[in-house]
């Protein structure tokens, strides 16, 4: 177990180091010149030059690769070209505002999710799977800006739930944020939801045609054992996995709708990146976004190997 | 043994599966009691419905299975109408099951003992830590080592004979007043199945029980059975006690069955297997009249109608219109199943004799490498290698058949491959008639393809599914030797011919035949370009008896016309012993004896092949001499073993020379039999008593 954990921490770090050069040369071949993105139009030659060297942008690429990583790695992100603040402070308060939401979202739709899956699994091809199934699909096919609207027009506008706008403050916490958090969760977990269910009620379903319920059934256990500690405790391994990967998914994806209800997650700070043509804020956004997709696939690992026994040996 | 009330009850019991939108009769009328302290036989081939009568009178029968007519009666309460959720208060306390498959029947990720002690904390109301306790009492009782150890495991840690054993423990845990057991010992070795058998036997004995064993296999049946009944396509033909059965069949499907098992010591330069001809009907074409009506050899006018399942007296039964025929002796049976056949017509032509042999394969070593996982072998994590085969040297002369049997893990169908080149050998060489093979099968040339043929044991890996049979076996003669055309079409009809398939076949795809005539077709096409070497592994191994019979003799018909050198793979000893000329057995990689088959069965034997005699099954009454049992697990592949490989189970295992140093091959120089053994042939002599008492 030790061991297949280091195995999986090393590759984690092999991926990182890769996107971390994939990141940079795709930055660095971002179309524009810095200098002048700075600077403006109507800037000189001299001035243009004398940035460049102050930005290092005149040394070869590779070592302006390894000084950009060995300062990430020390936490010294630099200023960003367009606001002309400190990185760090900027994107950290944004992660946590994504990682709000993120755990907002997971909180509604996981356990809905997974219920229905198992009432839809367990109930196979009868009236109940075929409107969860149905709605399901109906659900998933709705894109989020559509779902963020209506979700807006029904809960905030007539019945003044919760607000439409979700721009908080990087002071905000927590509890006083949670009101303008319910409707931006609410339009990803209709998306999630749909998914997660499915593969739920997949798991499930192929779960119940195992001999080792039949086992189960024929030891005179109750139907709710059966269900509960039998069928669902591997049924549920590849969903439990699922989720855990859509965590990076969560952090850094939800770009539109981040746009619709204007809510500061790390998404946004992505595309005003890409906007602004200000690289080391776009170097910063997508490395913390992949250290969130590796880390959550390396917590999918771990917990594959946790919940079934058979990978734990391996 | 109390006989006053039988335990269970079955009366007229008729279940129907619905196939689309028919709902047809898997079993019919089916009558059994069984009574306390009994070991009822339930023997069966696939299609007679033996499961479905075992699932239903657990009352566990799935959506689309229903009972359509009769009553199961268990201890006097009838359950065949109980609903799913009342069933739970009978199933693992009063009626328990031992299942066929225990690997996908344990739950995975869930402790083995952790699933036995459920069944103790449900209906024997134990609290945990007794429950615990008394699991490792039962782990000892079902004879698993180390018991604390494997109760802690999950199922994929432990073999299949262990966890054999734990769901045994798990049916007896509750003691349950009905045991049904389907299958238990198919999926395991004959060395595993003959101590599952022993426990199975002593566990059972003296308990207040009734027992329910439902096999195909018939040798089984004797070591462990009182009464058997017999079931062919869904229905009961014949019922009584074992030894009247075994007797005197007065069934004639019961005969047929019986004659075709391939025995212990039978040869086949003494006699023709006999089979049934033809096969079990599918469930959509049971007509009204004899269930065995197509098949049988003596049937009359009147079969036409549905014979009764008679009493012929107080214990035995028959749904025979014939059986005081058959009871008097007027019938003679003996000659009616006579295997069907008769010679090819030798126009393709036979082999040239010559000095070298047909295949000679030296020092052939096959290895593999064990990762633990895709990651280790991306990061190229020094991997261990597994000897599957090590050194192991044989030769087949022109018209010989060499046995190989072993085990599964004994490395004998690694070595077909290495041989055949689907898997390159670390090391070897392979020539057929002195001409080198190349290790490699991309390597060889069309030439050395031809000389070469496979049959497997699933047909379905020789047989294109997109092409009819006439254009697979079309296909190999071109390919191989370049013929086309109508001389292709007429060696096609001629191979057809010879596999006893009606000419239509070669019209039809694989999917449109069944298992038997598919290993046909593939045994066509692997001889029809007059290979010099086939190597057949466990060709029959899944396929029926009464269809076994016929394709082992079509196998030894085709080979005697076309004189080829056969290399003959399985785990069945008996086959093997019938098949053969010369016989290999092989433990963990390594070649333990060599002789010839007519000796294999007298004494000096190897130690392990000893344990393998002992452990097969008898299908005769008192047969069996001697029972030798076999300790412990094969070792895993990946273990070093030094000195002679089967020391760590060898019982009669000499002492710290057998660990530390490989032993010398035995030779008697005038049977030329050969054994692998730090005992000489003399001692061995000594020790051993003959396995079998027939006159051989
Ligand atoms: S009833 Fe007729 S067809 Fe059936 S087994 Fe007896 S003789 Fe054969
Ligand atoms: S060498 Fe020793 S361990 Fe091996 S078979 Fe002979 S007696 Fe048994």
């Amino acid at each position: 177990m030790v061991k297949y954990l280091l195995r999986r921490f090393g590759f984690l770090i092999l991926t990182l180091l890769i996107t971390s050069m994939v990141i940079f040369a795709a930055t660095q071949l971002l179309p524009g010149d810095v200098a002048r993105v700075i600077l403006g139009r109507e800037a000189g030659e001299a001035a243009l030059q004398a940035l460049r060297e102050e930005l290092g942008l005149n040394d070869p690429v590779p070592v302006q690769y390894g000084r950009w990583l060995v300062n990430f790695v020390r936490g010294d992100w630099g200023k960003s070209y367009s606001t002309k603040s400190e990185i760090r402070p900027l994107v950290i308060g944004r992660l946590r505002n994504s990682l709000m939401l993120a755990v907002v979202i997971l909180v509604i739709s996981v356990p809905v999710a997974i219920f229905l899956g198992v009432v839809a699994g367990l109930n196979e091809n009868k009236w109940i799977d075929n409107v969860v199934s149905i709605a399901s699909l109906a659900v998933v096919g709705l894109p989020e800006f559509v779902t963020g609207l209506v979700l807006i027009q029904i809960f905030a506008f007539r019945l003044r739930w919760f607000p439409a706008n979700s721009s908080i403050r990087p002071t905000t916490s927590f509890l006083e944020a949670l009101p303008m958090l319910i409707l931006p969760a609410l339009t990803a977990t209709l998306v999630l939801l749909a998914y997660i269910a499915r593969l739920t009620r997949a798991g499930v379903i192929e779960e119940l045609k195992q001999q080792y319920v039949r086992t189960a059934d024929l030891k005179g256990l109750p139907y709710r054992v059966v269900i509960f500690k039998h069928v669902l405790r591997n049924a549920l391994i590849p969903t439990i996995t699922v989720i855990a990967i859509s965590m990076g998914w969560l952090i850094s994806g939800l770009i539109v709708i981040e746009n619709v209800f204007n809510y500061p997650g790390l998404g946004r700070l992505m595309v005003f990146a890409i906007d602004r043509r200000d690289l080391p804020l776009l170097q910063a956004v997508t490395m913390v976004a992949v250290l969130g997709f590796a880390l959550s696939n390396l917590l999918a690992d771990i917990l594959y190997a946790i919940l079934d026994p058979r990978i734990r040996l391996g | 043994m109390e006989q006053e009330r039988a335990v269970l009850e079955v009366k007229d019991l008729t279940v129907a599966y619905r196939i689309g939108e028919r709902w047809l009769e898997a079993i019919r009328d089916i009558n059994l009691s069984i009574f306390c302290g009994q070991i009822y036989g339930l023997v069966g081939e696939s299609g007679s419905g033996k499961t479905t009568l075992a699932m239903s009178i657990l009352n566990y029968l799935g959506q689309n299975g229903r009972i359509l007519k009769g009553s199961i009666v268990f201890d006097g309460e009838e359950i065949s109408q109980y609903p799913k959720e009342k069933m739970r208060s009978f199933w693992g306390s009063k009626i328990a099951l031992v299942p066929q498959n225990p690997l996908s029947s344990l739950n995975p990720t869930l402790t083995v003992g952790e699933q036995v002690q459920e069944v103790l904390r449900l209906h024997l109301k134990m609290p945990e830590a007794a429950a615990r306790k008394r699991v490792v009492e039962l782990f000892e009782q079902v004879r698993l080592a180390e018991p604390q150890r494997v109760a802690r495991s999950y199922p994929h840690q432990i073999s299949g004979g262990m966890q054999q054993r734990v769901m045994i423990a798990m049916a007896l845990a509750a003691s349950p007043r009905l045991l049904l057991l389907d299958e238990p010992t198919t999926s395991l070795d004959v060395t595993t199945q003959a101590s599952i058998l022993d426990l199975i036997k002593e566990l059972i004995q003296g308990q207040d029980m009734a027992v329910l064993y439902v096999t195909h296999n018939l040798g089984v049946v004797v070591e462990l059975c009182h009464r058997v009944a017999v079931l062919y396509a869904g229905e009961l033909v014949e019922d009584a006690p074992l030894e009247e059965i075994f007797r005197q069949p007065l069934h004639p499907y019961t005969f047929g069955l019986l004659k075709s098992v391939p025995k212990l010591g039978q040869n086949k330069k003494e006699q023709v297997l006999s089979s049934i001809p033809g096969q079990i009907p599918a469930l959509a074409q049971r007509g009204s009249g004899c269930i065995f009506q197509s098949r049988c050899p003596i049937a009359l006018d009147i079969c036409a109608e549905r014979p009764p399942l008679e009493s012929i007296d107080a214990k035995r039964s028959s749904r025979c219109f014939r059986w005081q025929e058959l009871l008097r002796g007027e019938i003679p049976l003996e000659k009616l199943f006579e295997a069907e056949g008769e010679a090819l017509q030798a126009s393709i032509p036979v082999q040239q004799k010559s000095e070298a042999a047909a295949l000679d394969a030296q020092g052939i070593i096959v290895e593999f490498e064990s990762h633990a996982s895709l990651f280790e072998s991306l990061a190229r994590r020094s991997s261990r290698k597994v000897k599957a085969v090590k050194d192991v040297s044989i030769r087949i002369e022109a018209g010989d058949t060499l046995g190989l049997v072993g085990e599964s893990g004994s490395g004998k169908t690694s070595l077909a491959r290495a041989i055949s080149g689907l898997n390159e050998p670390e090391a070897g060489s392979i020539r057929i008639y002195g001409l080198s093979a190349a290790p490699k099968l991309s390597k060889r040339n069309r030439d050395v393809l031809r000389r070469l043929q496979m049959v497997f044991q699933n047909p379905e890996e020789a047989l294109n599914p997109f092409m009819t049979v006439g254009e697979s076996l079309r296909r190999q003669l071109f390919v191989l030797q370049g013929i086309r055309g109508e001389e292709a079409q007429r060696l096609a009809e001629e191979m057809v011919k010879a596999v006893q398939l009606p000419l239509d076949v070669l019209n039809r795809r694989p999917n449109q035949l069944s298992g038997g005539e598919k290993q046909r077709i593939a045994i066509a096409r692997a001889f029809i370009t007059n290979p010099d070497v086939v190597i057949a592994d466990e060709p029959v191994s899944s396929l029926d008896v009464s269809v076994q019979a016929t394709i082992l003799n079509l196998i030894n018909r085709l080979q005697g016309n076309f004189n080829n050198g056969l290399l003959f793979i399985s785990h069945n000893l008996a086959i093997v012993g019938y098949l053969a000329d010369q016989i290999a057995v092989i433990y963990l990689g390594a070649l333990m004896q060599l002789c010839r088959a007519v000796d294999l069965f007298k004494p000096p034997y190897h130690p392990y092949t000893e344990a393998l005699l002992s452990a097969v099954p008898s299908v005769e009454l008192g047969k069996k001499a001697q029972t030798i049992r076999l300790e412990g697990e094969l070792p895993s592949p990946t273990e070093r073993i030094e000195g002679c490989p089967f020391h760590s189970r060898c019982p009669r295992k000499i002492g710290e020379i057998c660990e530390r140093q490989a032993p010398p091959w035995r030779v008697d120089e005038s049977t030329q039999k050969r054994i692998y053994c730090h005992y000489t042939l003399e001692e061995l002599t000594e020790l051993q008593s003959p396995i079998l008492d027939v006159g051989l």
